[in-house]
Formats: C-alpha cells, sequence, structure tokens
C-alpha cells in the first residue's frame, strides 16, 4: 500500500490534500465542478473483432468462454449491479476464476452488495482479485479497504457519472465484461425486462458493453432470435452462457418499500417538500429525482400529494425507480419516467408494460460530464441523503465519521452538479454522532454543487445562492420551518453530540475519491484498528436511509 | 388563553423519542409518566422527564406539560417533586374525581415553587376525567383551582369503566364528552379531547376531531406526530369563514363610522353573537398564524376572479 510519506501533495480546489501522482499514474486536484477538461483527445477504443459467419454465440460452459476470450493474470472484469443484493453472477464468475488459478485481477464493478462480500473478501486474499475499481465499496469490503492490508493499491471511488467517465477515458480498461443478462437469444441481444431474474434495466452494463474487449452475457433466460427490447445488442457481445439461475428474484427487487414511520424524518420529507415550493421549484413542467432511502421517499409521496393538489404536472422524473414514482406516471402527475435502476417489482412491471412512457438511459446519458448531454443537468430538483455534511456545504456520502469506507456514492456529485436546486436531507445527528460537521472526514460531493440541507431542526440555504435566498426573502416563511445559517446547525448538532470526533488515520492511503470529471477530490486514510467495530448506526433508520441509497 | 389545538404524548421512559418532541409542530406535549410506562419503569421514566425538562430545548412557541401519575399511587407525588422545575408549563392530572384530587396538586405545586423560587402560579393544571364518577363530578372540577386551564376526558380508561364498547361514533363517551364541555365553558376554561388511537387512520381521525369541534372543544390529544397536521386542519377556522369575519369587523367599523346603530351584511342583520364568533375566529387565526386578508383584497376577489380560497390556504 501506498504510504502518505510516499508521495508528494498538492491542495486542490477545497482545500484538501490530495496526491499528484500514485506509482506511475499522474492525478489530477479538483479543480471546481465544471473546470476540469477531459485530460485524453479521443475516447478509448475496444478491440476490433471478427465473427464473420458466427450464427450463434453460445457455449457450453462458463468455464469454456472465459477460456475462449483469453482471460489472463492482471487483467481487468468488470459486472454490473442491477441484481443487487440478489446477484449470483459475480460469485459464479470469481469461483470459476480462481479454479482457473488466475492471480491478481482488477475487479472494476459499477457497485458491491453483502451477497459477494464473502467471496471478493476471498479473492482478494488468496490473491485472484489484486485491486478493486470502484464504483463504490460499501459493508465488509469498504471495511476491508479500510484496513489497507489487502490490497496492494488504493481504490478510486466514482460516482454513477465518473465511471462512465473512466471507462470512455480508458482510465479502466475492461478486458472482460461479465454481463448478467435477464433474457438474452443466441447471438446475445440482451434486455433486463423479461425472464425469471428481471431487473428492469441493465443499463449499467451498457457502457461495459461498449468499451470492454470482450463481453461474456449470462442468462438464465434463452428466448427466440431477436430478443426484443435490444437493451444491449449482438455487436457487442461475443458469448452467451446460459446457467440455471443468475439471480434471486426476492432480493433483486423489494416486493414492497415502505416509507418510514420515523416522525422525524417525515418531517425532514415534508419540510423539504415545503422549501422547494417556497423557493418557486415546485411548478409545472418541473423535473425531479428522488431516491429510494426512507427520506427520499417520503419526499416523493409528499410532493406527489402536493402536486396533486395544485393540479401540478411534472415533466419528467428519474432515479431509481420505485412504486411511488410509477404511481405519479399513473396518475398523471408525471408525464414521463426515467430509470436508472429499479427498486421494486412495480417499477420492473412498468418498464415492461409502458415502454413509451418509462424507459432506461444509459448511465453516460444520465450523468457523464465528460460525455456529450446528460440528464442530469436537465434537473429542477434533486433531493439527496449524506452521511455527512460540512459548514462548507461539502458533502461526505463514502465513509462513516469514523473513516471507514462503508457507503456507496452512487449518482450524488453528478446530479448536485447538474440539478438547478440540490437538497440534502439529513438528520441533525444519528446515534451520537453530528452528521453537520465543522469538516467532513471526506468530501465526495463539493459544497459549491449543493443548495439547501434540510434538518428536523431547521433548513439552511447554500450563501453562495444569493438568488435563493433573496426568493426566500419575499416569502412568508411559516412559523415550524426554522430558517438558519450552517453554522447554527454545527452548533446545534455539537451540543447535542458532544462534536466530531476525528478518525484514528493510519499513514496509508487506501482510496482516492475521484470527482465526476476525473480530478481527486479527497483522499482518504487507512483507519486503525481500534475503530473498526465502532457500530456508528443506532437504528434501522438509518440503515435502511444508506442501505437504499445507491442511486 | 393560549392556543392547545394538539398535544403530542410523548413516552417518558423512551431517551430516543424526547428530545425531537418539540420539532413536530404540535400545540402541547405531554412527557407522559403514567400509562405509557410500566411500573417497573416508573422511577426511570421520572429521572429521565426531569432531566430532559432541564437540557433539552423544545422549542420557543411549544407548551411543556408532564402527565403524572395520580397522587393515589404511590408515584404520584414524588413525581411532581421531581419535575417542577422553571421550564415546565403545566401538569396533567390523570383519573380525576374529585376538587381534592386537583386541590392537592394544586398546593404542592404551590408548596414546590416557593421553595425552588419559582414564579408563583406560573404552572397550569390540567385535569383529566376518565370514570363515570370523575365525569359527572367535571362541573365542580373545572371551577376548583386558578391553575386550571382545561379539562379532558380520557376515552380509553372512561368506555371501560362504564362497560361500553369504544366504536368509530364514539356514541359511549358521547354524553360524557358533552358534559366535559359544558363544564369547561361553564368554568370558562378549555376543553381537550381524548386521542384517536388508530394513527394510520387519517379520516376517522378528521372525522373525529371535527366532530369535536362543531361540540365547542379546543384541542387534541395525540399519540403520532403524523396526526398533529390534521388536528390543526380541523380545528384551524377555514379560509371562507376568515373572510366572512374579516367581513363582519368591517360592517361593525362602518356601521360605527356613519354612527348608525343598525348593522347589516348583506342581507342579514348581525348581532352580538354573530360579533363575538368574529371575533374568535378571528383571534384563533392570528394565533394560528394563518393568512388573513384585508377587507380590500376581499372585495377585490368578489369583484374578480376568485382568489379568497387561494389566498386563505393555511400555511400552519
Amino acid at each position: 500500500m501506498v504510504k502518505i510519506t510516499e508521495v508528494e501533495w498538492v491542495e486542490n480546489a477545497i482545500g484538501r490534500k490530495v496526491p499528484k501522482r500514485i506509482g506511475n499514474e499522474e492525478l489530477f486536484p479538483y479543480e471546481g465542478p465544471f473546470a476540469h477538461r477531459p485530460h485524453k483527445d479521443h475516447k478509448y477504443g475496444p478491440k476490433l473483432d471478427y465473427m464473420a459467419d458466427q450464427t450463434s454465440e453460445i457455449v457450453s460452459t462458463l468455464s469454456e468462454a472465459i477460456d475462449k476470450v483469453g482471460l489472463k493474470d492482471e487483467m481487468t472484469i468488470s459486472f454490473h449491479h442491477h441484481f443487487r443484493n440478489g446477484d449470483m453472477v459475480m460469485n459464479m464468475v470469481l469461483e470459476e476464476i480462481e479454479k482457473k488459478g488466475i492471480k491478481d485481477l482488477v475487479l472494476a464493478p459499477s457497485s458491491t452488495f453483502p451477497c459477494q462480500e464473502e467471496t471478493i473478501i476471498r479473492c482478494v486474499k488468496n490473491g485472484t482479485i489484486a485491486r478493486i475499481e470502484g464504483g463504490s465499496a460499501r459493508g465488509e469490503i469498504g471495511r476491508m479497504v479500510s484496513t489497507g492490508k489487502y490490497l496492494g493499491h488504493p481504490m478510486k471511488i466514482r460516482s454513477h457519472g465518473g465511471r462512465v467517465r473512466a471507462i470512455e477515458a480508458g482510465d479502466i480498461k475492461i478486458d472482460v465484461a461479465f454481463i448478467g443478462a435477464p433474457s438474452s437469444d443466441e447471438l446475445g441481444n440482451l434486455n433486463g425486462v423479461n425472464g425469471p431474474s428481471a431487473c428492469g434495466t441493465i443499463n449499467f452494463a451498457f457502457v461495459d458493453a461498449r468499451f470492454a474487449d470482450h463481453v461474456i452475457a449470462i442468462t438464465d433466460h434463452l428466448v427466440e432470435y431477436p430478443n426484443f427490447p435490444m437493451s444491449i445488442s449482438q455487436e457487442l457481445v461475443d458469448y452467451v452462457v446460459v446457467v440455471d439461475k443468475i439471480g434471486d428474484p426476492n432480493k433483486i427487487a423489494s416486493g414492497e418499500l415502505r416509507i418510514t414511520n420515523s416522525p422525524t424524518r417525515l418531517k425532514i420529507a415534508k419540510d423539504a417538500v415545503r422549501i422547494a415550493d417556497l423557493l418557486g421549484y415546485v411548478k409545472d413542467g418541473m423535473s425531479f429525482q428522488a431516491g429510494a432511502g426512507g427520506i427520499s421517499l417520503a419526499f416523493t409521496e409528499f410532493l406527489h400529494q402536493e402536486m396533486k393538489e395544485k393540479g401540478i404536472v411534472a415533466r419528467w422524473a428519474q432515479g431509481g425507480t420505485t412504486k411511488f414514482l410509477v404511481d405519479m406516471l399513473k396518475d398523471g402527475s408525471v408525464h414521463k419516467l426515467i430509470t436508472g435502476q429499479a427498486f421494486d417489482t412495480v417499477a420492473i412491471e412498468s418498464m415492461r408494460n409502458d415502454p413509451k412512457d418509462h424507459v432506461d438511459l444509459p448511465i453516460g446519458a444520465y450523468a457523464n460530464i465528460h460525455g456529450k448531454g446528460c440528464t442530469v443537468n436537465k434537473l429542477d430538483i434533486v433531493v439527496l441523503g449524506a452521511s455527512e455534511v460540512d459548514v462548507d456545504f461539502n458533502v461526505n456520502t463514502a465513509t462513516l465519521s469514523s473513516g471507514l469506507v462503508a457507503e456507496p456514492v452512487g449518482g450524488h456529485s453528478d446530479t448536485a452538479a447538474g440539478s438547478d436546486l440540490c437538497i440534502i436531507t439529513i438528520p441533525l445527528f444519528r446515534g451520537r454522532y453530528p452528521v453537520v460537521v465543522d469538516r467532513c472526514t471526506t468530501v465526495v460531493t463539493p459544497g459549491e454543487t449543493v443548495d439547501v440541507i434540510v434538518t428536523e431542526r431547521g433548513i439552511t440555504i447554500n450563501p453562495r445562492r444569493t438568488d435563493l435566498l433573496e426568493k426566500l426573502a419575499k416569502v412568508k416563511i411559516p412559523r415550524d420551518l426554522r430558517i438558519c445559517t450552517i453554522q447554527e446547525l454545527q452548533k446545534m448538532a455539537d451540543e447535542i453530540t458532544g462534536g466530531r470526533v476525528e478518525p484514528n488515520w493510519g499513514d496509508e492511503i487506501v482510496a482516492l475519491i475521484e470527482y465526476r470529471d476525473g480530478t481527486i477530490i479527497d483522499t482518504v486514510r487507512n483507519v486503525l484498528p481500534k475503530y473498526y467495530d465502532d457500530a456508528i448506526f443506532v437504528d434501522r433508520d438509518d440503515i435502511n436511509d444508506l442501505e437504499r441509497r445507491e442511486n | 388563553m393560549r392556543l392547545r389545538r394538539s398535544r403530542l404524548y410523548v413516552p417518558g421512559n423512551n431517551p430516543k423519542m424526547i428530545p425531537p418532541a418539540g420539532l413536530y409542530g404540535a400545540d402541547v406535549i405531554s412527557l407522559d409518566l403514567e400509562d405509557a410506562v410500566g411500573p417497573e419503569y416508573k422511577i426511570d421514566a421520572r429521572m429521565l422527564v426531569s432531566e430532559a425538562l432541564k437540557v433539552v430545548d423544545f422549542g420557543p412557541s411549544v407548551e411543556v406539560t408532564v402527565r403524572i401519575n395520580p397522587l393515589s399511587t404511590e408515584w404520584g407525588r414524588w413525581d411532581i417533586k421531581q419535575i417542577v422545575c422553571e421550564k415546565l408549563d403545566g401538569i396533567y392530572i390523570p383519573k380525576v374525581e374529585t376538587p381534592e384530587d386537583v386541590i392537592q396538586v394544586d398546593e404542592l405545586v404551590t408548596e414546590l415553587e416557593d421553595k425552588k423560587g419559582l414564579p408563583m402560579g406560573r404552572i397550569k393544571l390540567f385535569a383529566t376525567m376518565e370514570t363515570a364518577k370523575g365525569i359527572l363530578n367535571a362541573h365542580e372540577i373545572a371551577r376548583c383551582s386558578g391553575r386550571l386551564e382545561g379539562i379532558t376526558i380520557g376515552g380509553e380508561d372512561l368506555t371501560a369503566d362504564l362497560g361500553g364498547e369504544r366504536s368509530s361514533d364514539g356514541i359511549a363517551i358521547h354524553t360524557a364528552r358533552q358534559l366535559i364541555v359544558l363544564a369547561a365553558k361553564a368554568a370558562g376554561i378549555q376543553a381537550i379531547d381524548t386521542v384517536y388511537s388508530d394513527f394510520k387512520d387519517m379520516d376517522g381521525l378528521r372525522k373525529e376531531t371535527n366532530m369535536v369541534r362543531i361540540m365547542g372543544y379546543d384541542g387534541k390529544a395525540c399519540i403520532h406526530p403524523s396526526q398533529i397536521e390534521v388536528i390543526h386542519e380541523a380545528f384551524n377556522p377555514k379560509p371562507e369563514e376568515i373572510v366572512q369575519a374579516v367581513k363582519v369587523m368591517n360592517a361593525i367599523k362602518v356601521a360605527k363610522e356613519r354612527g348608525s346603530g343598525v348593522i347589516a351584511l348583506g342581507s342579514k342583520m348581525i348581532d352580538r353573537p354573530i360579533v363575538l364568533k368574529a371575533e374568535k375566529m378571528l383571534s384563533r387565526a392570528r394565533a394560528a398564524e394563518l393568512y388573513i386578508p384585508t377587507i380590500e383584497e376581499i372585495m377585490q376577489g368578489d369583484n374578480g376572479s376568485d382568489q379568497n380560497g387561494k389566498k386563505g390556504g393555511g400555511d400552519d
């Protein structure tokens, strides 16, 4: 692992020290949300292939497919996370690779889930995996990263849009993409809407398919040629492997997501709707994104009620889609839905039955800053969570206050930068840990891109948004909506919890937080053992917030 | 008298629920030492509540009260001794059957205010009648203490005492509800209704709250923060009622200016009860910080589009 004393440091635009280079790799310090231009002229190009007279790409076993694409030591393999905690593909593939004795691979998934932890950790320990290129790391994998013991190279943590950028730029060169496909035909036309392991969309894998040298599709539902819709088309797929089962449907999507019962969180969600309304954002033709975390679901529900009461219709909504958004589509409160991931069975059904108004998009079209257009830039409102927010409005969504890498960053920094009104909804404290702090343990989303923070004890507007403050000065603020400064919030949090405690950092760099444009916004060091078992989350609501917050 | 539309019960033995209790917009919070707390936790809860009263900032506008155990139990007297402090606004006394039950508390609180150097008489009392005997003595109870600002009815216990059944129309305690409101108003204090215990059934809550408001009640207890908004909606004057009240008050003003003794609004004569009702309506609207349009705005609205309804939307 790389010691902090072995690298040369430079201060980036938000005052965080980041390495200038690690090994042979030159790094770019964060310059501002839209400042950094692509550092390469052209997109990375994958291998050309030759399959002129081929009429079927089916191979009988996974092992054979791996042999055929010529997977070797030190190559990079990738996976998508649409099967969420019901995924069987990654474990299946890694086990096969272990058997072949291939070593030192780079694992580059779009995200990981608890069901893969055991296999990944074993593969890291036995040398099959030498490095992880995020995506995100959470749970036990995050803990492993934070020990600094097993991986030879710092993990890069990227947003959804940032991962697409990195692949297109060739920062991540995928040798073999393994794509779990809920349905496929014999030439590898793939989609996520049909089959027993349907997950709605497989568009996180789109960039992998386009830029990997080789693509192996793994399906449990082989259909007659041609398979419609062709979400990922045959021109990108080398081989198709048919197996018994690629996912556990009960864990791929939740049957029924419930709105939190916590009065505090309900208040936060309701107040977020009220402040958006007071600021004039709840209006005809609006667009918004709110995820599937406890507060976000409640936000969507309260927004829906408000819109119905006032007869407001939104143009579109996007994000991890759920029943709550589908309900809005059905009753005409929103014209169109764009799905990044489908979180429940209702969303998956809706994608299957309503392909005209409920669509998915490649993640690059959703959030890639170095693409030629992305939907986040057209968002009016986004509602996001956080593990910490500081007085500069910087947001941490990657580590806990104890410094452990533990949370998925998802599309946080992408949507914050793109949207016009980025609302962070958080409790002021969790257990005895303050959430509004003087300085974030780790920065993922820069304060310049964050506009409003809503807590149960007060709402604050980023002073950079003078336009919002002017708007607010002109409206009557209801008595129970307390508007205050971020410093006041931080003071309140400190008084209740006793303040933030600096993590017990070691002297190794275990992760780099890469901003969506490829620059480095922050560095994460290893955490010394006494903090490993520090339990930060004291109740189910906190855990729910984090578990579901992925998009 | 202050606005007491909603009164939120908070279990006195739950350290997680007490600190945020003031955040949900309730007019009153009642930290509960009685029914929400099992016998084995009574003393813990008392310590927790008395500490919370000292250190938790419940916010500037909420009335902070404690529901104590009855004085007839081993806990009641000690509850009062420990909770009386600067930040306590009021005490709810459960299972009151006679004026003595209130007077004893009054005397003890007076003694403690004196001993602790607190302003005399600031801590208000509220009596809950939840037995047939208590209900029939309500008239005497309501007049027995200068600290008493309201009386309430305990629906569950009363129904049990009567041997009746709880039903959606509340028929078993209907007369009791009327006796309570009569006793309260005769004594010039507030009447506050019992809880609606199914906190997911908002329609049922709305219906019941509207019913007790029509009966003359000033507020209603609640067991979940999500009930507060519905209760406030029901007790708040409606936009059209506010408009009507503004028109009445304007008609009075105009008549006075003209020196006319007879006052009419449209085709209706305005008499004293109508004026009193309008005054009450406006003072309630002001207390709830509702939007009150000026007479010019109303006239404009009447002549042009129908803006009254929209503008009057409550922002509570």
